[in-house]
């Protein structure tokens, strides 16, 4: 049976999130005064091996970001958190925010330091005002405390736009524009905010920081996942018994979040498919359950680790219903910035409805298929990447569903 | 250098290259649609997409920096359809009435719809059947057209800091419009026309007016008399299957006379007019301290739109002289129906212009010196390229004819008006001769020649060294009139010209897609003056005539009346 284990979530009702002097009672701070102590170079050598990864959904190398930060000649550099949490059933970021807010300012200051930033922001979801209320206090007492030393940190705010959670978006919104992604490369590591080098982490990846400078690399290597080390927090929601988050060690399987800390599926129902990581996660069978619930190993089984959502799905669910759902949120959401995602989420959703609604034909099908392959591959951000997947999974694994309902 | 293989072929090329500069390099084209290459890379429209060698993600050609040792495969199977996918879904979104479009036959959609064979497009066709926008006298916007390549924005805002145009809601919705979803004469658009260079598609374009011509040349009453711009010969040959400058003049007459205009008269005769009323008051500034300094340059229309909508505490500075275009209007119905004794309510003047802007210039209500309205009609050199296609005439057979007399006569200083730098060129050569009373040495004056965005010169006049500034585009305007507003300008003349390289690159003129064209047509315009037996404006016979008979003296009383104007501020209610 598997077990929770606490690394950011570990204040959760332990401290007042607003006293900053619990913070520091439990030993806060303490790792950003160590850093200092460490040096640059060290702090970001022992973060690299630790191999701690993005929790944003790319998973990629924090340190090694880092590094490339640190490294890239500039003026100023730029540290960005990355609170836009937007993805539907994903609510992580708001717990560990609303719990021990001073882990992430902590783990920013550590950040900042390393890489040799004296301005941070936080972007933060338009629709948690409460939360930048806790944001602005707990970084209002840092600064009493003269914690943040010449660390800046402001809080700025999204206004409702799912695709400024993609980190280049985010950076475009903070300097005031259209929040439409950039191309890459170059990377926000190189050319970020205001063009200058900028690490965007997200709050759940900064939260980890301060453990991994108290208690090293090797104990955090040594727990979860060998490519993935360390937690994650999943979010519990759909057909499943206990809706709440979970923060678990990486090698926790599929199975054990859903049936073991998730208490199985109601009134006796039968599972018949979770989505993980959000709207553009893969769909994923009864019989991939045993994956482990780390990036790679997701991966793996062309789903992804995402967010962490975890929605579960029983029998009664009508899979191309949901995915006509999903294909309508990313119409919604799409920027409009290239073409592929523009006309294509429009597209992808037109089809879905007609096949959802019984008018599609074999040919709508291919259609599909290809208009995913296209997309998947050719637009330009993450989301119009991604915004097929779940039409992509479900043809492949829930095709039943499908023919059930096509003509011709 | 990175060693790249692109289809096989192998080339090397500076280190970050663009996998699309790679295969230009390599003999491959790939297509673009977004992509301009005088503007910042965009990456939206994906249709440049490749397969690289290691990568899950297709590449942007435009916008992937190459590396050594990179493979990338421009026209493999899933290059193929992911290209022909996002295709079809831009045409999905298009209206197909390829027929009627202004663009039939020079529209980078069409000729990719072609060239990637699309056949059954199997998405529905959705258009949205936005009304079209013809709030100005001068552009036409098709929303329905429209692909969101949003390379109308990068001419607007990048290279002309007007920022008329933006983006508009989201995902499928999205859509450029002018500020705040208003009309775009509700918008600071100063109606250059930029825009419609850079547009792939008929999304924007001339107000055309073809067939209030036809109709003037059908009224036996009318008495079609026409100007041509300095900057409109070399660029109509490339519309009528020449190379830029290949068209010789007296055989542009003469198609002209085969349209059906009765007089063919020039502009470049009140180009030249133009610098001895401006070479005046340039001298009265300096000198006597009458008028502000420095002066600017007014004969550009959608450089008068920004001054007029951007910078009107500097509208002082703008010399009153009209531009050649309306000089000549008043001219046409007074001094030259009076010498050729034509009823002037029966002279129908027809001006032929590189611009968009002078379709708006020629309709303001003060251009009205005449008695009547100076310039009935306004036709872009485009406009007249279809004309001439639709005529059918064969320039290579056409017998050459002269422009006809009073105000056809010009200089070489009036031809070099089509290029940036050279109002100022030709004003350096006739201010020099009137106040050294010293003939010219050398009548080139290179240094404010070429496609540099600001350019400068000293001239010696009589140990008064005159600093002289020229800068084209309103990117380099901008920057020119912020020094002049913050105190710090060095200069004492500026001209400014709106587009890009002058009026060759005038938003009428034949589509542009890059500067590289721009700089060829500029190298024509100083050829033909190079020819030119006559090469200073003071030294034109006809004009000469003019204020000898009719205007008497430079800024005298009849010039005011007639040649020079004032500037009001324009309010535009999103500016």
């Amino acid at each position: 049976m598997a077990k929770e284990l606490r690394i950011v979530l570990r204040n959760y009702q332990v401290i007042d999130p607003l006293k900053i002097e619990d913070y520091l009672n439990t030993g806060g701070y303490k790792s950003l005064e160590k850093a200092r102590k460490m040096g640059q170079s060290q702090v970001i050598d022992e973060l690299k091996k630790s191999n701690l990864r993005g929790r944003g959904g790319a998973g990629f190398n924090a340190g090694q970001k880092w590094s490339f930060v640190r490294q890239a000649f500039a003026d100023r550099k730029y540290v960005v958190c990355n609170a836009d949490e937007g993805e539907p059933g994903t609510y992580k970021d708001r717990i560990i925010i609303e719990n021990d807010p001073q882990s992430l300012l902590e783990g920013m200051a550590i950040c900042a330091y390393a890489v040799g930033a004296a301005k941070g922001y936080i972007y933060c979801r338009g629709e948690y005002p409460y939360v930048v209320d806790i944001l602005k206090q707990a970084v209002a007492q840092a600064k009493v405390k003269g914690l943040l030393g010449d660390f800046d940190i402001e809080i700025r705010m999204g206004a409702g736009a799912y695709v400024c959670g993609e980190e280049t978006a985010l950076i475009e919104s903070i300097e005031g524009r259209r929040g439409e992604p950039r191309y890459k490369p170059p990377y926000p590591g190189v050319a970020g905010l205001w063009g200058q080098p900028t690490v965007v982490n997200n709050v759940e990846t900064f939260a980890n920081v301060p453990a991994i400078i108290e208690k090293g690399s090797d104990w955090f290597k040594s727990i979860g996942a060998a490519s993935y080390p360390g937690t994650k927090v999943f979010t519990l929601t759909g057909d499943v018994v206990n809706k709440t988050f979970v923060e678990v060690p990486t090698n926790t399987t599929i199975r054990e979040l859903i049936f073991g800390l998730g208490g199985g599926i109601p009134q006796g129902r039968r599972f018949k498919a979770v989505q993980i990581g959000g709207n553009s996660g893969g769909f994923i069978p009864e019989s991939l359950l045993d994956t482990p619930a780390d990036f790679d190993s997701m991966q793996k089984i062309g789903a992804t680790l995402g967010s962490g959502a975890v929605f579960v799905m029983d029998e009664t669910r009508d899979i191309v219903d949901v995915v006509e759902r999903t294909a309508k949120f990313f119409e919604h959401e799409s920027c409009g910035k290239c073409a592929p995602c523009r006309e294509g989420t429009m597209r992808v959703h037109e089809i879905v409805e007609k096949i959802n609604h019984g008018k599609g034909t074999s040919r709508d099908m291919a259609l599909l298929e290809r208009l995913g392959r296209v997309m998947s591959a050719a637009c330009l951000c993450g989301l119009g990447q991604a915004a097929p997947t779940p039409v992509l999974t479900t043809m492949q694994h829930f095709m039943a569903d499908y023919q059930a309902k096509v003509t011709g | 250098m990175a060693n790249v293989t692109i289809d096989g072929i192998n080339v090397s090329v500076p280190n970050g290259s663009t996998i699309l500069a790679a295969a230009r390099e390599a003999g491959i084209r790939i297509p673009t649609l977004c992509f301009h290459p005088d503007q910042a890379v965009k990456a939206n429209c994906r249709i440049c997409v490749c397969e690289v060698e290691g990568q899950r993600l297709l590449a942007a050609a435009c916008a992937m920096p190459v590396w050594d040792g990179m493979v990338v495969k421009t026209k493999s199977p899933r290059v193929i359809e992911a290209r022909k996918t996002i295709l079809e879904l831009i045409l999905s979104h298009h209206p197909q009435d390829c027929l009627n479009c202004i663009r039939n036959g020079v529209c980078e959609l069409q000729d990719l719809a072609a060239e990637y064979m699309i056949r059954d497009n199997p998405f529905e066709l959705r258009v949205k059947g936005y009304a079209r926008d013809h709030s100005t006298p001068s552009l036409v916007r098709d929303q329905d057209k429209c692909i969101n390549c949003r390379r109308c924005i990068g001419a607007c805002s990048e290279i002309q800091t007007v920022h008329a145009l933006g983006v508009e809601k989201r995902g499928h919705e999205a859509m450029i419009v002018p500020s705040m979803g208003g009309s775009l004469s509700d918008s600071p658009c100063i109606m250059c026309g930029q825009c419609v260079h850079a547009c792939p598609v008929g999304a924007i374009y001339e107000n055309e007016q073809i067939d209030e011509f036809l109709a003037a040349v059908a009224d036996p009453d009318k008495v079609v008399v026409t100007q041509i711009a300095p900057a409109v010969r070399v660029a109509i040959a490339e519309l009528v299957g020449m190379n830029s400058g290949e068209l010789d003049m007296e055989v542009f007459v003469s198609g002209l006379r085969q349209l059906g205009f009765d007089y063919v008269l020039h502009t470049n005769f009140t180009a030249d007019l133009t610098i001895i009323e401006e070479g005046n008051e340039l001298l009265q500034r300096l000198t006597a301290g009458k008028g502000k300094l420095p002066m600017f340059t007014s004969c550009s229309p959608g450089w008068i739109n920004f001054c007029e909508t951007f910078y009107p505490d500097l509208l002082d500075n703008l010399s009153t002289c009209k531009s050649p275009q309306q000089m000549f209007g008043a001219l046409v119905k007074t001094y030259w129906a009076e010498k050729m004794g034509i009823d002037p309510s029966k002279i129908y003047s027809v001006s032929i212009m590189p611009c968009t802007a002078k379709k708006f210039e020629a309709a303001r209500p003060e251009m009205n010196a005449s008695g009547y309205r100076d310039v009935d009609l306004v036709l872009t050199t485009r406009e007249v390229g279809r004309l001439f296609k639709m005529s059918g005439l064969d320039f290579t057979r056409l017998e050459p004819s002269n422009f006809d007399s009073w105000m056809g006569e010009y200089t070489g200083a009036a031809v070099i008006f089509g290029a940036t730098g050279g109002v100022m060129e030709a004003a350096l050569r006739t201010v020099y001769e009137v106040v050294t009373k010293e003939a010219l040495q050398d009548v080139n004056f290179t240094a404010v020649r070429g496609m540099k965005g600001i350019k400068e010169a000293e001239v010696d006049l009589n140990g008064t060294k005159v600093r002289v500034a020229v800068g084209h585009s309103l990117g380099s305007a901008r920057q020119l009139m912020d020094q002049v507003k913050a105190g710090e300008s060095p200069y004492h003349f500026i001209e400014i010209m709106a587009c890009p390289g002058g009026c060759i690159g005038g938003g009428g003129q034949p589509l542009t897609k890059s500067n590289m064209k721009r700089a060829e047509r500029i190298d024509c315009i100083y050829t033909e003056d190079e020819r030119l037996p006559v090469r200073k404006s003071h030294d034109n016979q006809e004009v000469k005539t003019l204020y000898d008979e009719f205007l008497h003296e430079p800024l005298g009383h009849k010039s005011h009346e007639l040649l020079h104007t004032h500037y009001h501020q324009q309010h535009k209610k999103f500016a």
